[in-house]
């Protein structure tokens, strides 16, 4: 008996050596070459439950890239957008990102580049590749003057409202803010929620501001804040912030906002309990092809562009936007020359299927003659072409830290426990903390 | 058995694997932490050795004092809760009819995800259509709060949903203790004449004082590091009103950029429970130690 308890215990250590060993085992064969193979280590952020049509997209190219590259094998991890961005961090600490992978612009990406982890891809751009991209977008992927991401995706943020209920309340499109004003009070005093918004997740509430600013003191005021060129206590930023608060005295919002999150503040506009929503232009196929939603809310569903503020310097045609993810190359991977050749082909194919596959506006020019799509596209893709500027969305342009402040003081403006001239205070202040570093 | 377990070198060759593991896992990273703590880094790039600069802007960091406050406020209600705790287990234990189903009833919260938990409390929250504030209009209340999203509210409406999840980890180590506290006990306390009421408080809770020791601290050092329903039912939020130390902890490292701050809150944040779990240990070992 003794024997036997011993060898029981003896092949438990054993089983548990081997699975400390397995945790380690494999790092090192799965990048680089593989026998005459050469792998390339690819990490996206579309789940094929939650993103179907994204996520087949890139398993086509892929297949695809492999079928025209013998000697290429492109191997996948996918993880969903807060666990990717994590996982990337993680990665990155230990200088084991992915040879290709998605990115953010400007803010996002700029500690990955200054640590240089991130390779140029400027010799991809200039060959051929950058004049495909509407103009704009590759600049947000740009640090000193070189290019160190392609991006994919293109939004701009339109103000989507319900037909129905517009009509109902005999209201028209609001062209200035005074008649968006008059909007938000008929439908209050009928008892509609003029606005649907999800305020926890803080960066719907920032497009709020920054539309508000921008109408008030034109494209660059924001901008030039951000970049230091000019300050957070313009008084243009200071009044927009007010009017924010005016919009939160008069009921504006759907109840308990700043508890909510995005997708719950949308379930408020899907539902027909709220009259706008004010969102990315990612939301497309929900208002057009997801055939989740019903038909008959899908059809009520228009956009107009956020109004003009009298007396202000804002052009009706600025928008709020930019590109979305875009994709990365490790600057120490062992198949950089393979990598870049991968992610050139990449954006090519997508460009070509994914606003007819998945509704997704690529970064790259789409010929609307050539593509066949539901008007609210159609309408949405020639607004793009319209447009007298972008600005890109605050909680990108900043660093993450000066980010955090911004969002944490989106919400106080909003839930009326910050002052605008305080909110616009203490913006100043983590900006000019960030320029000492 | 015996003779195997009795051999020095097969019991070190027993215990290698674990303390492997522990310092691997354990003290290994909190000694890391601790060195992090040390620098300015954002997690990618280079790290600079800045001393204790970490901790001195820790030590003036109003937005962390606060989530601290908050960690204490949720262990403050999570000791008070286990008084609640030890009253259900003494009944649960008295031989009721149906203790046994009521015990699986109270255990059933502690079996979720807490991710679950979060999607479900917060339906209940929902400022226009959960369940708490439909039943708040259907009562005459014109205007009920907007919980998570109320700054000063959301803090308290989290901690409920926290202490309802840990009930019946509780209850179930309560109820496991009383259960073995010897019949002839109880049995002589009654023939003597003492009433249901003095036998509970005066020989079962003498009996099982090092278990509610335990869950004292148990109860506490979770609390101060408590994450997971907060990070999912509010981020923290609105502006910062419901943060707690881990939760702030998290969002400097992860969303901040700044893994040497956040590095040194985790430090401090060990240090905390560590002097916390001291003080509650001085004070209860009245009598009898067990550590």
């Amino acid at each position: 008996m003794p024997k036997k308890a011993h060898s029981f215990l003896l092949i438990a250590v054993m089983i548990l050596a081997a699975a400390l060993a397995g945790c380690s085992g494999n790092t090192d064969t799965a990048s680089g070459e593989n026998g005459s193979k050469k792998t390339i280590k690819f990490m996206h952020l579309w789940p094929a439950g939650s993103s179907k049509q994204q996520n087949q997209i890139v398993t086509d190219i892929i297949e695809q890239y492999e079928a025209e590259h013998e000697d290429v094998k492109i191997e996948v991890e996918v993880l969903e957008n807060e666990q990717y961005k994590n996982k990337i961090k993680v990665l990155s600490s230990s200088n084991e990102l992915p040879d290709v992978g998605f990115t953010w612009a400007a803010g996002y990406m700029t500690p990955f580049v200054k640590g240089s982890l991130f390779a140029e891809l400027d010799d991809v751009l200039n060959d051929g590749l950058k004049e495909s991209f509407v103009s704009g977008t590759t600049e947000a992927y740009a640090l000193d003057g070189k290019s160190y991401g392609l991006p994919l995706e293109l939004n701009i943020a339109p103000i989507y409202y319900n037909k129905e209920i517009f009509e109902k309340y005999n209201l028209d499109v609001p062209q200035t803010y005074s008649e968006f004003e008059n909007a938000v009070k008929t439908l209050t005093d009928n008892g509609v929620a003029p606005i649907a918004l999800g305020n926890k997740d803080r960066w719907t509430g920032s497009l709020w501001y920054m539309y508000l600013a921008d109408r008030i003191g034109g494209a660059e005021v924001l901008n030039k804040a951000i970049d230091r060129s000019g300050s957070f206590e313009d008084p243009a930023l200071v009044s927009a912030a007010e009017e924010i608060q005016n919009l939160v005295k008069e009921n504006a919002f759907n109840k308990g906002y700043n508890g909510l999150s995005n997708d719950e503040g949308k379930a408020e506009f899907l539902n027909g309990n709220a009259a706008m929503y004010l969102m990315g232009t990612w939301e497309l196929p929900n208002f057009t092809t997801n055939e989740e939603i019903p038909q008959d809310f899908r059809d009520s569903v228009g956009f107009f562009k956020f109004p003009t503020v009298d007396g202000g310097k804002g052009n009706i045609d600025s928008w709020v936007g930019g590109p979305g993810v875009g994709l990365f190359v490790a600057e120490n991977s062992k198949v950089k020359d393979e990598s870049k050749e991968f992610v050139k082909f990449f954006v090519e194919k997508w460009g070509e299927q994914s606003v007819e596959k998945a509704g997704v506006i690529p970064a790259t020019k789409v010929d609307t003659g050539k593509v066949d799509l539901p008007d609210l596209y159609i309408d949405v893709l020639n607004e793009l072409n319209k447009a007298s500027s972008l600005t890109l969305f605050a909680d990108v342009q900043m660093s993450a830290s000066v980010a955090e402040t911004h969002l944490n003081l989106i919400q106080s403006l909003f839930g009326n426990e910050v002052k605008p001239a305080d909110y616009a205070k203490q913006h100043e202040e983590a900006l000019k903390a960030e320029e000492g570093n | 058995m015996n003779k195997v377990l009795s051999n020095k070198k097969v019991l070190a060759l027993y215990i290698t694997p674990a303390l492997f593991l522990v310092l691997a896992l354990i003290y290994i990273p909190i000694v890391q932490t601790g060195y992090y703590g040390l620098m300015k880094w954002n997690g990618i790039g280079e790290m600079d050795f800045i001393g204790l600069k970490n901790y001195k802007v820790l030590m003036k960091d109003a937005l962390f004092w606060r989530s601290a406050l908050h960690s204490f406020l949720l262990a403050l209600f999570s000791a008070i809760s286990l008084i609640g705790y030890l009253f259900i287990s003494i009944i649960l234990a008295g031989k009721i009819k149906g203790a046994d189903l009521l015990r699986k009833i109270y255990l059933i919260p502690m079996l979720l995800a807490s991710v679950a938990i979060a999607q479900l409390w917060m339906k209940i929250y929902h400022p226009s259509n959960g369940m708490l504030n439909t039943v708040l209009m259907a009562s005459g209340i014109e205007d009920p709060p907007a919980w998570l999203a109320d700054a000063n509210l959301a803090l308290y409406a989290i901690i409920i949903p926290i202490i309802w999840q840990y009930a019946g980890f509780y209850i179930l180590i309560y109820y496991a203790a009383l259960k073995n506290i010897p019949e002839s006990l109880v049995e002589a306390a009654r023939i003597d004449g003492a009433s249901p009421w003095q036998i509970a408080l005066k020989i079962k809770l003498p009996l099982i004082m090092n278990v509610i020791k335990v869950t004292i601290v148990l109860a506490v050092v979770g609390s101060l590091k408590y994450f997971d329903l907060i990070y999912v039912m509010t981020g923290g939020g609105p502006n910062g009103a419901s943060e707690v130390m881990a939760s702030y902890m998290y969002q400097k490292a992860f969303k901040g950029f700044d893994f040497g701050y956040a590095s040194a809150i985790g430090f401090f944040l060990l240090v905390i429970c560590l002097v916390v779990t001291y003080i509650i240990r001085r004070f209860t070992a009245a009598n009898e130690d067990i550590y």
